[in-house]
């Protein structure tokens, strides 16, 4: 009978990291579904940006209100998250605080987790109070009715309730308050209990210690369903981020070879395709299958912070366009895909895609292609690459561009101007005083 | 203005079996478009009168593919791209200035993949490089003190990175340059990449160009100083629909040198 906490403590632990495991792996076979790109270049500079800007969080400062208090958040998160260590040990042991031999140390261990717990428990209000009193304009978007608006709050909610738990758990600890080492916070706290029976108190230890790894594991199963999947994603998402200047679009090598073919001489224009070639590519992309997996990466990665959105020149003067909600459809849409692969083995075709159902050609032609979205995000996401590859798709497979476009892509065909001005006045200007 | 500008095409240069120190690409701007052109002649002049021996393609250039790319023709980017690269390389051309912010871009790092690499500056680049290297004198002159704001283009930006060369150029003529809200990494678009110079813009409730000139005016320059031909014609708008045209002139970088030196 003695072991059934233990037992206990381990089923949940199983069932918590196996359910996690199995979500990831759904992850990770849905970016499959993309179109695979090689990152595998300048690894150390990619390495040298997930330093920089993931781990150091370079790019969260450029606001630095939110940026200094995201950083606490994150420095909580990883450093409390030590004490997990400890807890999983006296869970599966039956110890209690079995990293206490450590003395001195350990003291000062749970003394700046204690902090660190209040610093994020007031950070985490001051996040609430932005997105709910305060109201930031850029969490009020359409995009963020509903569920993301949900989830935002949800995180926070977790966060502190957890780092309360924590407390509390340190607070009505006897034999931790009576080491008198290392509650620095939870000292006081506890004088909130004067008065409490020993058993009442180790009652109270007890659930608040069963709640909060019992929480950690639920927030851990949360993430996959969370914009706050980030924590984990943004560290990959930085490693295949772009190196390349941000004005460096890529160039389709499919219509690479067909230009090339088609301006040279000795090339047969009616010659039959080569037995066994393949199909020819489809240009563009109309759903997330056509993306990359760096950009259904980027999708996952996103946590909906909406910085790019609040950097939009199109957005801002009140267009449809929001990059954010690109990122947001994308990752909405590829869930679709995956819950039909679920069903039914391999993706069954439903009538949907990415195109229309979930971004619209009005959202795509907004765009003025100034890389504020790509610039601003935190995490390295880039929107700008996903409106590039639709357009395209609008283009080439559908020839549905916005009429004076095509004006302007006829004059540049014909005369090498977007203009209708003849090539051969193109030098006029030189004489012209 | 005074003496005429001399501007030769390559395809001189290659009768004399010469080559030019630089290619100026003028971009389809700069050759066709009003505004454009005078900032196209004020950098010929700034090149004269640094002694650049310089030549132009004339009628052998052609869109460099930009707006088609951006529009999500990537067809018609490539083809325009591959006849330059083949009168480019056929001119063995190994370093190009130009005064458009697009075709610098695209020339700089979309052509390397498809055969055409050349050292691409733009010309505050160029410019700059001649300040330093002496062979152009800069002084304040008639913009000293002038309180001028500078709107960084996204494609010399954002896009590569080069924020500081405009800037040293406007401090070289002792300018009292006053930053916008949002500048550099920030700073908005004018709103005309992307295509959009060429197409009505979306619904909305303000257009980009009078959101940014706007920022602009909240600075209270007396001119507002540009890289691009485009951004420049859509600040000039947007000067023009706040009715300030008369007291806030939009002008290039190069312009104003041109300028200050009397060319």
């Amino acid at each position: 009978m003695q072991y059934i906490p233990n037992i206990l403590f381990l089923l949940a632990l199983i069932l918590g990291i196996g359910y996690f495991t199995r979500n990831i792996r759904k992850v990770i076979r849905n970016i499959k579904l993309g179109q695979e790109v090689d990152s595998s270049d300048n690894k150390g500079q990619r390495w040298n940006n997930v330093i920089r800007i993931a781990l150091g969080q370079s790019k969260m400062v450029v606001r630095p209100i939110a940026g200094l208090l995201h950083i606490v958040v994150y420095l909580g998160f990883i450093i409390i998250n030590i004490e997990v260590l400890e807890i999983i040990i006296d869970g599966l042991f039956g110890t209690h605080r079995a990293f206490a031999f450590m003395g001195g140390f350990y003291g000062f261990l749970i003394a700046s987790f204690e902090i660190l717990a209040v610093l994020v428990f007031v950070s985490v209000i001051v996040f609430w109070i932005r997105r709910n009193i305060q109201r930031l304009k850029r969490f009020l978007s359409p995009e963020m009715k509903g569920w993301p608006k949900n989830d935002g709050n949800i995180i926070l909610y977790f966060e502190m309730v957890l780092m309360t738990l924590f407390l509390v758990m340190n607070a009505t600890d006897i034999s931790f308050q009576e080491m008198n080492s290392g509650n620095i916070v939870s000292k006081h706290i506890a004088g909130w209990f004067g008065g409490t029976s020993v058993e009442t108190l180790h009652i109270i230890e007890r659930t608040a210690w069963w709640l909060h790894i019992l929480g950690i594991l639920v927030f851990l199963n949360y993430l996959y369903f969370s914009k706050h999947l980030h924590i984990i994603l943004a560290f990959p998402n930085v490693y295949h981020g772009r190196l390349a200047p941000k004005g460096q679009f890529k160039n389709l090598e499919s219509v690479t070879n067909e230009v090339k073919l088609m301006m040279d001489p000795n090339a047969d224009p009616f010659a039959a395709p080569a037995e066994g070639a393949e199909a020819p590519a489809k240009f563009g992309a109309s759903d997330v299958m056509d993306l990359s997996r760096i950009q259904l990466l980027n999708a996952y990665t996103c946590t909906e912070c909406g910085r790019c959105t609040s950097e939009c020149p199109a957005n801002q003067t009140g267009k449809k366009l929001s990059p954010r909600k690109i990122m947001m459809d994308t990752r909405d849409r590829l869930e679709e895909v995956s819950k039909n692969i679920d069903k039914n083995g391999t993706f069954e075709p439903d009538g949907k895609q990415l195109l229309d159902d979930y971004i619209t050609r009005e959202e795509l032609w907004a765009c003025t292609t100034c890389n504020a979205c790509v610039q601003a995000c935190p995490v390295s996401i880039d929107p700008l690459s996903i409106i590039m590859d639709m357009r395209q798709y609008l283009v080439m497979e559908q020839s549905a561009a916005p009429s004076e476009l095509n004006v302007t892509m006829t004059n540049i065909e014909n005369n090498a101007a977007p203009w209708p001005f003849n090539q051969m006045d193109r030098a006029n200007w030189i004489n012209e005083s | 203005m005074s003496a005429p500008i001399k501007v030769p095409t390559m395809a001189e240069y290659m009768a004399q079996g010469k080559n030019p120190e630089v290619l100026f690409w003028v971009g389809c701007a700069g050759s066709f478009d009003d505004r454009a052109k005078k900032i196209t002649k004020a950098f010929a002049r700034l090149l004269n009168e640094a002694g650049v021996e310089f030549a132009v393609l004339g009628t052998e250039e052609g869109c460099t593919g930009d707006p088609a790319k951006r529009a999500g023709n990537e067809f018609l980017f490539q083809m325009q791209a591959m006849m330059n690269i083949q009168v480019l390389n056929g001119y063995e051309i190994k370093k190009i200035v130009t005064t458009c912010p697009h075709c610098f871009n695209t020339i700089k790092n979309e052509y390397p993949e498809l055969g055409g690499t050349y050292e691409v500056m733009h010309h505050t680049q160029f410019l700059k490089s001649l300040l330093n290297e002496g062979r152009l004198k800069v002084e304040g002159g008639k913009f000293k003190g002038k309180r001028i704001t500078f709107h960084d283009p996204c494609y010399l930006g954002r896009a590569n990175n080069e924020y500081e060369a405009p800037r040293e150029l406007l401090q070289k003529l002792e300018v009292e340059l006053i930053e916008m809200k949002r500048c550099k990494t920030r700073g908005l678009c004018c709103g005309a990449g992307g295509a959009q110079m060429f197409k009505e813009p979306e619904k909305g409730n303000k257009d980009i160009n009078v959101e940014r000139t706007e920022e602009a005016l909240e600075t209270q320059p007396e001119i507002i100083a540009a890289g691009c031909p485009f951004c420049n014609t859509m600040m000039t708008d947007g000067v023009k629909s706040k009715e300030k045209e008369d007291s806030i002139e939009v002008m290039d970088v190069a312009e104003m040198i041109a300028n200050a030196k009397d060319l």
